[in-house]
């Protein structure tokens, strides 16, 4: 079930479009903004306030990569391991967050504080490597740099 | 040298304030525009200025805006979107507009919304661009604020409302039909085409997308005019360009600076130079979908028809160096990585193509790889080319692989004889 909240925030993207199915991003961004993913029952609850049927609002969510249909940690970090970090050592950066964390891209940490993903370029290959941790953008990164970083992620 | 597009970016500080970019002489244009001149004078004075689109593909700005219908038995709305999807990696330049003078975008999206007569545009931006994204909501308040923008602008009755859709991550978003699919709320797939979007675009209107650097545009073409702006170009196209480095290089950045210098002049001169120790041996000249340049291509000028003389594309303008000490197979592994990663899925070249070509490259690279690999990536490379796909992904992923295969041609075969990485 949507809370009265998320129910309220996606009615008001509603009313901006011609159709509700438009808002169907925006639909699922506000329920993944508020429990942090989205579950196979949040897909149902967002098909029937936008009168779409269940598999074409999971056709949507599944295509968009900023859009998680599983659980992840409380902090995502995000690391882009595009050509120009490739250049500038990013794989160095992953070795030592794979280490430390003990978790691969596309796995969270059993405490349940970290998910590593890759991404793509940041658009800042020239300060490569760069990442994000949530929303915010970190670059020249170093491992001390990364090491001095996570600490201030619980 | 004139910087228009820069010269109010100061690179770790806050972009103008609407007071602040009025005093430097910003939204003067568009107070020209919507007084002085009609939609159709806007048009025209835009194609007379030769502005070529600086998302890639360089068409002729102002020929995709005639292309919209303009007579009042037209239904409304039309519409305009700035695509602010940058993703193509190796691409940092319009990060670099958005972070650092939103008004630009602003003043040139009113300019361009009123010589379409589009009521509505929407500012389609990427979704990691946090900073340009609260930017942009606060300069677009400003407008608001002002009276730049919503209903009855500067007393013109032409009305304008801007909005920002953060988008939700995929490359493909960047395609400019496939934006307007995500803009409805749906799976990013390109359409077919025709019908092109400024016959029936979002929700089936007629639509203008233009990028970010190009709308940051309009406002100085409108205030200095056609000869001025094709005068700022060394080979008469028109215009500077952001022209950004990034790899191996002493100074890695973006600069303005006029179309058409060379890209020896941008390596050396602004960039610096190689790290020391390193030898240059390729280059992408504008983001991973164009083809390789090598040593031979150095004194280039990079302009759209002379990098396109040479076999290669000019792109975003952002070029990524390949050293001696990267491995070229590596390189460009990572790239069709990405490609067939983003591929939306929508034709089976690029979809099952991509894959393919993902898993040999990675083979080769462990030192797995057969020879007859080479002439599959070969085959492949025309196969995922112009002509047989639904829209420019694959031909785009294509244009490293073949050209890397020529110039690089020995290195894969090292791979294979060796089998193994000789840069591991």
């Amino acid at each position: 079930m949507l809370t009265e909240e998320e129910n309220k925030e996606i009615l008001e993207e509603v009313k901006h479009y011609p159709y509700p199915a438009v808002a169907c991003i925006d639909a699922l961004k506000i329920v993944q903004h508020h429990r942090g993913w989205v579950s196979d029952e949040s897909i149902k609850d967002i098909a029937r306030i936008l009168m779409m049927s269940n598999e074409e609002v999971d056709g949507v969510a599944t295509f968009y990569s900023r859009i998680y249909r599983k659980p992840v940690g409380r902090n995502i970090i995000l690391l882009c391991d595009s050509v120009s970090c490739m250049i500038m050592g990013y794989e160095s950066i992953y070795d030592y967050l794979t280490k430390k964390l003990g978790i691969r891209f596309g796995e969270t940490t059993s405490d349940g504080r970290f998910t590593l993903l890759p991404i793509s370029c940041l658009g800042d290959c020239d300060h490569a490597p760069a990442m994000m941790i949530n929303d915010d953008h970190f670059n020249n990164l170093t491992v001390k740099k990364v090491d001095e970083l996570l600490g201030n992620y619980r | 040298m004139e910087r228009p597009l820069t010269k109010h970016i100061i690179p770790g500080s806050s972009p103008l304030s609407l007071k602040e970019y009025i005093k430097a002489g910003g939204y003067g244009s568009t107070h020209k525009a919507m007084k002085e001149m009609t939609p159709a004078e806007v048009t025209n004075l835009v194609k007379a200025s030769n502005l070529l689109g600086r998302g890639g593909a360089g068409f002729p700005t102002g020929v995709k805006w005639s292309l919209v219908p303009m007579d009042d038995t037209n239904p409304k709305p039309k519409y305009l979107v700035c695509n602010a999807d940058e993703m193509e990696p190796g691409t940092f330049k319009d990060r670099y507009l958005l972070e650092g003078n939103p008004h630009q975008l602003i003043a040139g999206m009113i300019i361009s919304a009123y010589a379409i007569q589009a009521q509505k545009a929407y500012i389609f931006l990427r979704w990691a661009y946090k900073k340009a994204e609260a930017e942009l909501r606060r300069a677009i308040g400003e407008a608001y604020e002002a009276g730049y923008l919503g209903n009855n602008i500067l007393g013109s009755g032409f009305d304008l409302d801007i909005y920002v859709h953060s988008s939700a991550g995929r490359y493909i978003c960047g395609e400019e039909t496939a934006l307007l699919n995500s803009l409805e709320g749906k799976r990013a797939v390109p359409r077919t085409k025709p019908p092109f979007p400024s016959a029936s675009g979002l929700f089936g209107r007629p639509t203008v997308v233009n990028n970010v650097e190009t709308l940051s545009w309009i406002s100085h073409i409108v205030e200095n005019g056609a000869g001025w702006f094709r005068g700022l170009s060394l080979t008469g196209t028109g215009g500077t360009k952001l022209y950004g480095v990034s790899g191996r290089v002493k100074k890695p950045g973006i600069w303005e600076l006029p179309l058409g210098i060379t890209m020896r002049e941008l390596l050396e001169e602004h960039a610096g130079g190689m790290e020391d120790g390193l030898r240059f041996r390729g280059v992408l000249p504008g983001g991973v979908s164009t083809d390789f340049l090598t040593e031979k291509h150095l004194d280039v000028k990079l302009d759209f028809s002379t990098v396109a003389a040479v076999g290669s594309r000019m792109g975003t303008g952002t070029v990524i160096i390949l050293d001696d000490k990267t491995c070229p197979v590596a390189f460009i592994h990572n790239i069709e990585r990405f490609f067939a990663l983003e591929s939306c899925g929508w034709c089976t070249p690029c979809r099952e193509g991509l894959p393919w070509v993902e898993k040999m490259l990675a083979s080769i690279e462990e030192g797995t790889g057969k020879i007859e690999y080479l002439d599959i990536l070969k085959f492949q490379s025309k196969y995922m080319g112009p002509g047989n796909t639904f829209c420019a992904h694959a031909p785009g992923a294509a244009e490293p692989l073949q050209s890397g295969l020529n110039y690089f041609y020995d290195d894969f075969v090292r791979h294979i004889d060796d089998k193994k990485c000789p840069w591991r």
